[in-house]
């Protein structure tokens, strides 16, 4: 893992670049080699597509949201279109989006090439992930799209099984077969970093991304389950009047949201764990340093991903639960508080003294590190019993994980996209445009998302039609603010696409970065490396801040990349 | 075991040294997907309007995928060099794993049942709050239970019978302790449906059969997919396709029989016997 700092190399890169036509995306350019690939780099692509679309469409329908919530009446639908439209932004946004997002596209892409490896474990079962994905994907949206449903995506029994007007069972068989994906994700990631390491890559050498992205897929194997049984007895229950979950039949509606919780907090980390790892890996990259407490940063995935699994009674401290477990579970919930700091404090100590590059990842990567710690410390307030009562259910929830998922989760994803690009499609996307979007993505998202802070302290419960007057000030700030993040958004897929057609060619190492994945061409053969890389150093072996110093002052020449 | 496919270390599809299987591009998973979206649409279907067409052509996909795939790998497997040391290894982590999450499954309807067994006041609408609840005539623990328990427990013990004959190369033993296996795997699916049908109580008849019949239901389905597993094992070791030194695929399926036989144990002790109160009286 030798570090690219050095012109000539970057030269002798550049030139082989310009013979690069033999690549995956070259190798065969068929309908079929492309449905029936087992390349891991092409399955990413595959699934880049279809989490954009699902993006796109749950934006969408967050939009209309902000649009209608400009007036305290309502401004364009009725209540039961607005109660489908954030039930169809939740479905969308966590299980086609947040949940796959990072590990099933970046991660796809560059797992094997940052362990030095040909591929995934089992390259097929890859595939099969993908096509359950979109099945998944297509049973969800048809559902959606027939009429929809009005319960909130988290499908509360017996709103859900009893009362609920629309496609209750067609949805949650959707979300269950997604889930087969999740789990066959999970379990071939698990494998490839146990089994696929290169040699000299040991556990302490990887990446902090694959451990984040370990760390993810062991709550894919072990929670996904969970879900899927619960969907399988909502879907009994809905269809043949079997007694679990409605009081009507007998059930207790309180148990779907003790398993509904168990796998859906654990799978709040599922979503912002990968972004962690995306985090870690251009902090150090942009900073020309070493990552501050590699190891804590890496259990502290380990231990985030453990903890997850035991706070899922914090979603229900106002409905009735005991008071005992509430006090459990809002010491546990402080806990998460503790790794998810040591990772901050890590990031700052990476950037102090750095030699910091503004390019587009790192802006991404910034506005992540403040936007989480926001999210992260207004969590802190919904972990307090006192403070929950009143906050629950307002729109002080809703910001704070907005603040996590998307300021600090689709923050990760766009940054690691921008950092991976040229090594994904061999071409530089425009830097200035990518650093504009990224400053007004920060900007939009402040713009949306503070003033429900505010709105949320002062009572506007979540999830309502219309609003008292008094609250219109702030929701036509986060209104027009949604209209900034959506513009902001839109603009990386303009410049992204027409960095496809005319960017500039990509070197195998455009930033200079340490890993094997910026060692292989950009883009990779279809084998990723022509012989099997050997690791001999630690990763992130930046030199020391003093060295490229007296580099500097010996040549008198600029940093590099400046 | 005469036959010993594997003796060489390269792969046969890569001109390079390296020690990964790259599997060619494959239509199964695309068909398996299609054919899992096709047989719950079917489900929907069938619930709706009893039309069984989508239904069964959802699942000949589904069941002709598992059929073509693991051909494709049990034919990968003994293509001399593609199996390498490091993807056998990478099977049995994956067949781990895939246990492990189906435990996980499991979990989820022991968590609803210990939630009203251990909890009888969750349970909606009771007057006492007892476990079981009043008016639930529950199954007598040691009869067909019982005897189900006998026979996974048996079962256990012939499956290893047949892999200690498979590991000292004894052919006609593999064969006899796994068609054992198949026929006590049988047996307790024959023994689970005559107790449905004699069962003191319906599907709808609250939370207790919902639990009972989901819980003992899902076990039961793993039991025939456990059997169907051994089953193909049995036809491959009549082939002759294991080995000594390597029989994964005879592994994979010992693991997931005992998966579901410590499932069972635990369906036994809890749901049967434990949380049984005072059985049916006949």
């Amino acid at each position: 893992m030798s570090h690219a700092l050095d012109a000539t190399a970057g030269e002798i890169e550049a030139a082989t670049v310009r013979d690069n036509r033999d690549n995956y995306l070259t190798d065969e350019w068929t309908v079929w080699s492309w449905l029936a690939t087992t390349d891991h780099k092409r399955i990413a692509l595959l699934y880049f597509a279809s989490i954009t679309f699902f993006f796109f469409l749950g934006g969408a329908a967050a939009a209309l949201m902000r649009f209608n919530l400009l007036t305290p009446t309502g401004a364009i639908v009725s209540p039961e279109t607005y109660n489908r439209l954030f039930t169809l932004h939740g479905v969308v946004m966590v299980w086609f989006f947040l949940v796959p997002a990072v590990p099933v596209t970046i991660g796809n892409f560059v797992t094997p090439l940052m362990i030095g490896a040909r591929d995934l474990a089992f390259p097929k079962v890859n595939l099969l992930s993908w096509y359950l994905f979109i099945t998944g994907g297509a049973i969800t949206l048809w559902a959606l799209f027939m009429g929809g449903l009005d319960t909130g995506w988290t499908l509360y029994t017996p709103l859900s099984s009893a009362y609920a007007k629309g496609y209750v069972v067609p949805v949650a068989v959707g979300i269950f077969i997604s889930g087969f994906s999740s789990i066959a994700t999970g379990l071939n990631f698990i494998v490839t970093i146990h089994r696929l390491r290169a040699p000299g890559m040991t556990w302490y050498r990887m990446p902090v991304f694959l451990w984040s992205l370990y760390s993810t897929s062991v709550i894919y194997v072990l929670a996904t389950p969970v879900l899927a049984m619960t969907l399988l007895l909502l879907a009994f229950e809905t269809v043949f009047r079997v007694g679990v979950f409605d009081p009507a039949l007998g059930g207790d509606p309180i148990l779907f949201q003790h398993l509904f919780w168990f796998y859906s907090h654990p799978a709040v980390y599922i979503m912002i764990l990968p972004g962690l790892g995306v985090v870690s890996e251009i902090i150090p990259v942009f900073a020309r340093k070493r990552l501050f407490g590699y190891k804590f940063v890496v259990w502290c995935s380990v231990m985030i991903a453990v903890i997850s699994f035991f706070v899922w009674g914090h979603h229900m401290f106002v409905a009735g639960t005991s008071i005992y477990s509430a006090i459990v579970f809002s010491l546990l919930s402080f806990m998460v508080a503790v790794p998810s700091a040591i990772k901050v404090f890590n990031w700052i100590g990476t950037l102090h003294k750095g030699f910091i590059h503004f390019d587009a990842p790192m802006i991404y990567a910034l506005g992540f590190v403040g936007l989480f710690t926001m999210g992260g410390l207004t969590g802190l307030f919904l972990a307090t019993l006192a403070a929950d009562v009143p906050l629950h259910d307002t729109y002080f929830v809703v910001a704070h994980f907005h603040y996590i998922m998307v300021g600090g989760m689709v923050s990760a994803f766009f940054g690691g996209l921008h950092y991976w690009w040229p090594k994904i499609t061999g071409r530089m996307y425009p830097e200035m445009w990518g650093r504009v979007a990224a400053a007004m993505i920060f900007f939009g998202f402040n713009l949306t998302f503070f003033p429900q802070f505010i709105l949320g302290y002062l009572g506007m419960p979540r999830r309502y039609h219309s609003y008292p007057p008094e609250f219109q000030v702030l929701n036509v700030l986060s209104s027009a603010g949604s209209t900034i993040l959506a513009v902001a958004y839109l603009m990386p897929l303009f410049y992204f696409a027409w960095s496809l057609l005319a960017g500039a060619r990509a070197p195998a190492n455009p930033w200079g970065a340490t890993g094997l994945e910026w060692q292989t061409p950009s883009p990779p053969p279809v084998q990723n490396f022509t012989s099997t890389p050997v690791v001999t150093e630690d990763p992130y072996s930046y030199p020391s801040p003093e060295a490229i110093q007296m580099e500097q002052a010996e040549t008198g020449e600029a940093r590099p990349n400046g | 075991m005469s036959i010993e496919p594997h003796g060489a270390t390269l792969p046969a599809t890569s001109g390079l040294k390296q020690p990964y299987h790259l599997v060619d591009p494959s239509p199964w998973p695309i068909v398996g997907a299609v054919g899992a979206g096709l047989t719950v649409l079917g489900i929907i279907l069938v619930a709706h309007y009893s039309s069984y067409a989508v239904l069964v052509i959802g699942l000949a996909c589904v069941l002709g995928v598992m059929f073509f795939w693991w051909r494709d790998v049990v034919r990968e497997s003994r293509t001399p060099g593609l199996h390498t040391p490091v993807v056998r290894l990478g099977l049995r982590y994956g067949m781990t794993l895939f246990i492990s999450s189906e435990v996980m499954f499991f979990v989820g309807f022991f968590w609803a049942f210990f939630n009203y067994a251990l909890f009888p006041e969750n349970v909606s609408g009771a007057v006492h709050p007892v476990w079981p609840p009043e008016g639930v005539h529950t199954f007598d623990p040691f009869h067909f239970p019982f005897l189900n328990t006998l026979i996974l427990l048996l079962s256990g013990t012939t499956i290893t019978w047949a892999h200690h004959c498979l590991i000292e190369g004894n052919r006609r033993g593999l064969i006899m302790g796994l068609g054992l296996t198949i026929i006590l795997g049988i047996s307790f699916t024959s023994f689970q449906a005559l107790e449905y049908s004699n069962a003191p109580f319906a599907f709808t008849g609250g939370v207790y059969p919902s639990v009972f019949f989901m819980a003992t239901g899902f076990h039961g389905f793993h039991v025939i997919v456990g059997t169907s597993f051994l089953i193909v094992c049995w036809f491959r070791a009549r082939a002759g396709q294991f080995s000594p030194q390597r029989h994964f695929g005879f592994e994979a399926a010992a693991w997931y029989w005992h998966f579901v036989d410590v499932v069972w144990l635990f369906l036994f002790i809890c749901v049967y016997w434990w949380g049984a109160g005072v059985p049916a009286v006949e």
